[in-house]
């Protein structure tokens, strides 16, 4: 595309079928303590990548 | 639902639902705002040609409108919210448990003047946690654990370090667990550096996945809400050297310098450009949670300045990437590829049910944020979660319970926020700290300019 630039490939909903395998990291337990960071966790399940 | 902004130099349009992000060109921005605001219809390109003229040729609108139009038949661009009718089946997974901070002391050496576990003791006793009591939280771990094979355990105090020859017995403890069962333990640390020592290193970059250094940026800014308890020397000018050592001796693991900011410094960036200018390449400066009548609270009329300085930030961190001199910011990192599932993002951080604290005499809670609120106790180290009812709140409680989540586009990054917040700040699981709403939004906007600036 010419006016457009999309920075990722995969969409959520990409991850209904293999999701909530919960082998992901707690998001408190990184460095926040105080807040909730998602977004950056990485996910560890095969099927989803 | 579609957000748009504009970030340095960047137009980004980010497709709520599906997760999809757009930099685009002011033409398709235009194009999408009208969309958006309802002003043209969704593909009217006759209606957005005769909005756009003036501004661009016919033709262009055209290549526009056509580009658009891709991105709505690729479910990439106006795509419904369609997770809803999955919640139920997320939430009616078995309860699991997977990972525990243990209030390893519930006592500090040092005094902050922010603390919110009332300098150490929680607003309790002080108190150690014994090796007993740590082996049975692993115990109770394994045993809640259910098909997960990934264990987490957070050392956290008060001080642990001021219990650290028990910290090393749970360690070795699970180790012997992880022989005997499938689960692997991910043990991380939290300290505020004063009892770090070489000695210590060692045995941290053998045992612990991550480490959290406490230190809130430029010497002043440490030491005035920082200091020591005898109010005598800086607590800047010990710890600094020893972190330093310490990021070196980590080699390729995880690791955090971790500070907090208050209104006494909200020109904040600059504390965390100081620590990446000491060398440390995984920094986390975050802003202080407290009650609205201490002085060093952050207020609505704070927002302004903050949010500029996230920007400033962000700005900075790109010019530095460009001259080779990169780090990372714990609040701007996503993971636009290999992120989190839906199920995840719809329940965010998993406190009160598969994520607890378990204080010295073995008491659970949702997490170390509601530890000693009364009517939050969940159990204990030997019966497990008791609570059950408490622990339903928890469990149903998600973006889509809390009413002004549904209509937020970061919802699927900060997964409704902090239960701790939304309970202190408003009594109710469900409601929405504002302060922490408005700076949340504008780090998901500053992480998505620094993918777009590729950082």
């Amino acid at each position: 595309m010419k006016h457009v630039v999309t920075l990722n490939d995969r969409v959520f909903k990409d991850t209904i079928e293999h999701g909530g395998c919960g082998e992901c990291q707690t998001s408190c337990q990184s460095a926040c303590k105080t807040s909730c960071t998602v977004g950056n966790q990485n996910c560890e399940n095969e099927e989803n990548k | 639902m579609v957000h748009i902004f504009k970030n340095n130099g960047y137009n980004i349009a980010m497709d709520v639902n599906s997760g999809a992000v757009h930099v685009v060109d002011d033409l398709v921005y235009e194009i999408i705002r009208l969309i958006k605001d309802g002003k043209v219809g969704i593909t009217s390109e006759e209606e957005i040609t005769e909005a756009l003229s003036g501004k661009f040729t016919k033709e262009e609108i055209s290549e526009g409108c056509s580009e658009v139009c891709q991105l709505i038949d690729s479910g990439r661009l106006f795509t419904k919210d369609i997770y809803m009718p999955h919640l139920k089946s997320f939430a009616d997974r078995p309860v699991v448990v997977k990972a525990l901070c243990l209030h390893i002391a519930h006592d500090c050496n040092l005094a902050c003047e922010y603390c919110f576990a009332g300098k150490g003791e929680y607003h309790g006793e002080r108190e150690m946690m014994s090796l007993e009591t740590g082996k049975k939280a692993l115990d109770l771990l394994v045993r809640e654990s259910g098909n997960r094979k990934h264990l987490e355990v957070d050392f956290f105090g008060g001080e642990p370090t001021m219990n650290f020859e028990v910290v090393k017995g749970i360690v070795s403890y699970g180790r012997e667990l992880e022989k005997k069962t499938d689960k692997e333990f991910r043990f991380t640390l939290t300290t505020n550096g004063l009892l770090l020592n070489d000695d210590m290193f060692s045995y941290i970059n053998e045992e612990m996945s991550n480490v959290v250094l406490s230190i809130d940026g430029r010497k002043e800014i440490n030491d005035r809400m920082r200091p020591l308890r005898s109010g005598k020397g800086s607590l800047y000018d010990i710890i600094l050297p020893k972190y330093k050592r310490f990021a070196e001796s980590r080699g390729d693991k995880n690791y955090y310098v971790r500070g907090t900011f208050t209104r006494n410094n909200l020109d904040f960036a600059e504390d965390v450009l100081h620590l990446a200018d000491q060398g440390f390449s995984q920094i986390s400066v975050e802003p202080v949670v407290a009650r609205p009548d201490e002085p060093y609270a952050i207020r609505t009329e704070d927002l302004d300045e903050i949010l500029a300085q996230y920007d400033h930030l962000a700005k900075e961190m790109v010019k530095r990437k460009r001259s080779g001199r990169s780090f990372n910011f714990f609040h701007f990192m996503i993971d636009l590829e290999g992120g989190p599932c839906v199920a995840k993002r719809l329940q965010g951080c998993g406190s009160g049910c598969e994520y607890l604290s378990v204080i010295p005499n073995g008491d659970l809670y949702p997490c170390h944020q509601f530890t000693g609120i009364d009517g939050m106790k969940m159990g204990d180290v030997d019966s497990g979660v008791t609570n059950t009812q408490l622990r339903n709140k928890f469990r149903e409680s998600n973006v889509y319970t809390k009413p002004e989540c549904r209509e937020c586009f970061a919802k699927f990054f900060c997964s409704g926020g902090c239960a701790a917040n939304s309970y202190n700040f408003t009594g109710d699981l469900n409601g929405n700290y504002e302060v922490g709403c408005a700076m949340q939004k504008k780090r998901v906007e500053c992480a998505i300019m620094l993918k777009a600036a590729g950082v």
